[in-house]
């Protein structure tokens, strides 16, 4: 979660910093679908179960993707921070997932 | 008379096979399963300082410095035996044990992981921790059974001056 430059919360504001300005709604997603080795892997891997690492890192390489749509709207917006922020998957198809983020585009001090 | 003879231990393995899965599945699913809590109990007495609230105000008297977005996550997949047991325990319902530890094993890595970056990126606390669970569709044509579980865990990092 890097992009510093734009401050990110999930919480209402953030926090030790006050809301001047609101901007509204901006969100961020993406579908990826896992690909044919990671599948085979995982499959071998559900045999014995535990954590299927390739998926970890694809839904979070997913996630960063979607979160970098997310700050560019509230960069054109012309915010400096995203706050309340909520993440979304959902399993949109076989073998592909969506991973969805939304906040509030505000201007903080 | 000899001449069934190769396909008939093919029929055998075929037989065979799915229980050699599901025994497979059983040893090694076990022996990974109380590894995965050894290390939870470990890590979560390591990091017990990084507190965590699901309040999304810090408490009052942390000064605080910055704030920061971070987030664990996990996907994790049932073994073949448990999911046998759980098939059949669908049949009577009640508990579905071999579930509840899956999940449980999940939260507890998802939660570890947003307070390890957390901690790695300098924050003392996570305030308005949220924690979600997401079912990916399965890889088996037929769309039964579940590929995996991905919980995330995520909230925002405190830096305090205290």
């Amino acid at each position: 979660m890097r992009g510093e430059a734009i401050a990110i919360s999930n919480t209402e504001e953030i926090p030790g910093r006050q809301v001047r300005e609101l901007h509204g709604l901006v969100s961020g997603s993406t579908v990826r679908a896992k690909h044919i080795g990671r599948d085979i892997m995982a499959g071998l891997k559900n045999l014995v179960g535990g954590e299927l690492k390739g998926y970890t890192e694809l839904l979070q390489e997913a996630r960063q993707e979607a979160l970098e749509r997310m700050l560019e709207q509230a960069r054109g917006a012309g915010a400096n921070a995203v706050v309340n922020v909520r993440f979304q998957t959902s399993s949109v198809a076989q073998g592909a997932a969506e991973l969805f983020a939304y906040g509030t585009a505000v201007t903080v001090e | 008379m000899d001449g069934p003879e190769p396909f008939d231990s093919l029929a055998w393995l075929r037989l065979l096979l799915p229980f050699a899965l599901l025994a497979l599945g059983f040893a090694i699913g076990k022996v990974i399963e109380s590894a995965h809590f050894r290390s939870l109990r470990r890590r979560e007495i390591h990091w017990r300082r990084v507190q965590v609230s699901t309040l999304s105000l810090p408490p009052q008297d942390w000064r605080v410095v910055r704030a920061g977005l971070v987030d664990g996550s996990v996907v994790i997949s049932i073994d073949h035996w448990k999911r046998m047991v759980a098939g059949l325990r669908a049949l009577f319902g009640g508990r579905i044990r071999s579930y509840e530890s899956l999940l449980e094993r999940a939260r507890r890595e998802a939660v570890l992981r947003m307070k390890e970056s957390a901690h790695a990126r300098g924050f003392h606390g996570i305030v308005g921790a949220r924690l979600e669970t997401a079912r990916l569709a399965s890889t088996s044509r037929d769309g039964k059974g579940t590929a995996g579980i991905e919980i995330l865990a995520f909230g925002t990092g405190i830096e305090a001056a205290r």
